[in-house]
């Protein structure tokens, strides 16, 4: 039973973080004491669009990722200033700069071989309704 | 009054041409084009499967719908590529939309009707009061064999429909169901690619059922096919739909608007629902609306919506279906599109 897995459920699949409220910082993933010394803190979802702060692209990639490559991991800043890192889906790393506004698409993140579980998460995606 | 509070699709980018494939099998690529009506097909990106569209169609119909995921009692999904065989979507569902852990979940499969299956089954509960909504997706990611006609069509997408009884975009003024022990499509266990029986499915299968269903579903309703602004049906091609559309009375202006497998190919257990997100994405209040869905095997679902007032205030707060099919496509060739659905043999060890 994958422990680690099913406890970053709430993190990995709907972007759960938590919010201190003293001072207002937000974890993400949840913690039970804020950097402040508050241990009062509450749930609080990230929005789920923001831009990219930073991105490398990676073109010799570990093997789950093989069939990705090359393949963009970046620095997402969220629309409440979170940051996150997270691969970028669906797009050639010339496609991504610095600033590039995206979204955060649920999708599968890894999957152990071709009889394990099927790990899923959060990726970015490029806005795919500008004209 | 039962019906829809909420609806949203989910279509990949990726696209490949039918020209594509017919150059790989040395295949008349016109005499298919005019044969199927289909000039592409939507493929999955290789970390997208039928749980990641269930969830991305679900979230824009929770949006719509302005709820809390919370009160969700029901998540049905269905669908003929759950990616396990034994542990449903709707955990993974369920769990990305924050509807668990008090819910009823359940996977449908009814080759390309599992998804109104599903609506069937989450308009009845909400109607018996079992719960204030209920979330039923029809989505798949399915493969036809290399070099068979299926291959040309079947394609990825889905759509969900939250299901409610007040607030309504889309009352459900009748339903009914039409089914018969039907071999016309079929996979048995273990298998990969699922077998058919040519030119079997069209006639005894898909028209019998999608006329049988549409024929009792306006006798019991009173209603005629000059009463609705749209109709759509199951659409594994371009000629079929429209065919069982003159075949019970509906126009070509009629059935224009739900008809996207040209451009998108066949989504299987998606493919009469995404259809219907497209009509509601554009419908005005008011409007009546004939869908009927077919599964081989064989049986239609059918239901007649009527939207409200309130349609209008929810099209524009998710991104339209016809957005997804028509913005930005990423093309492949058949070798991406190998490596996309897993065709190539790797080495593992
Ligand atoms: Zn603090």
């Amino acid at each position: 039973m994958p422990a680690g897995y099913t406890r970053e459920i709430p993190q990995r699949y709907r972007l759960e973080a938590g919010k201190c409220k003293k001072c207002g910082a937000v974890h993400f993933p949840q913690r039970l004491a804020c950097a402040c010394g508050s241990k009062d803190t509450e749930p609080y979802v990230l929005p789920s669009t923001g831009k990219i702060a930073t991105y490398s692209v990676v073109r010799v990639g570990p093997s789950d990722f093989m069939d990705l490559v090359p393949y963009v991991v970046a620095v997402v800043e969220l629309d409440d200033g979170t940051k996150l890192t997270c691969q970028v889906a669906d797009a050639a790393p010339e496609e991504v700069s610095v600033g590039t506004p995206v979204t955060l698409e649920f999708r599968k993140v890894n999957q152990v071989g071709g009889h394990g579980i099927i790990k899923y998460g959060y990726k970015a995606v490029l806005d795919r309704f500008v004209e | 009054m039962v019906g829809i509070v909420g609806w949203g699709a989910y279509i990949p980018r990726y696209r490949i041409k039918l020209e594509e494939i017919a150059k790989i099998w040395g295949a008349d690529a016109e005499a298919y084009r005019r044969g199927l009506q289909i000039y592409q097909k939507s493929v999955p990106g290789t970390d997208q499967d039928t749980a990641t569209i269930s969830v991305e169609a679900a979230k824009n119909a929770v949006t719509r719908a302005g709820i809390d995921p919370v009160d969700i009692g029901a998540v049905y999904v269905g669908s003929e590529s759950h990616p396990y065989a034994v542990k449903p979507t709707g955990t993974v569902v369920a769990e990305a939309l924050g509807a668990t852990p008090d819910c009823h979940c359940a996977d449908f499969e009814f080759a390309c009707k599992a998804g109104s299956e599903g609506m069937f089954v989450a308009l009845a509960e909400v109607k018996a009061g079992e719960m204030k909504y209920a979330l039923a997706i029809g989505a798949d990611t399915s493969q036809g064999a290399p070099g068979d006609a299926l291959e040309y069509s079947a394609s990825a997408g889905g759509a969900a429909f939250i299901m409610g009884a007040d607030d309504l975009a889309a009352e459900c003024l009748f339903t009914h169901s039409y089914m018969t022990d039907t071999p016309d499509f079929w996979r048995r266990e273990h298998e990969y690619y699922p077998q058919h029986a040519g030119r079997f499915t069209g006639d005894p299968a898909y028209f019998k059922h999608i006329m049988g269903a549409g024929k009792a579903i306006l006798e019991k309703s009173g209603m005629k096919p000059g009463d609705f602004a749209y109709a759509v049906f199951h659409q594994p091609n371009g000629k079929f739909p429209m065919k069982v559309g003159k075949m019970l009375g509906f126009e070509k202006e009629q059935l224009e608007t739900g008809w996207l497998v040209p451009w998108l190919g066949n989504t299987y257990s998606g493919a009469s629902p995404v259809g219907l997100t497209a009509i509601l994405d554009v419908a005005k209040p008011g409007d009546l609306i004939l869908m009927v869905s077919y599964g081989s095997g064989a049986g239609s679902d059918a239901f007649i919506w009527k939207t409200t007032e309130r349609l209008k205030e929810l099209q524009g707060l998710a991104p339209h279906t016809r957005d997804y099919l028509d913005k930005n496509q990423i093309y492949l060739d058949y070798g991406q599109y190998a490596k996309h659905r897993g065709k190539i043999i790797m080495n593992t060890g």
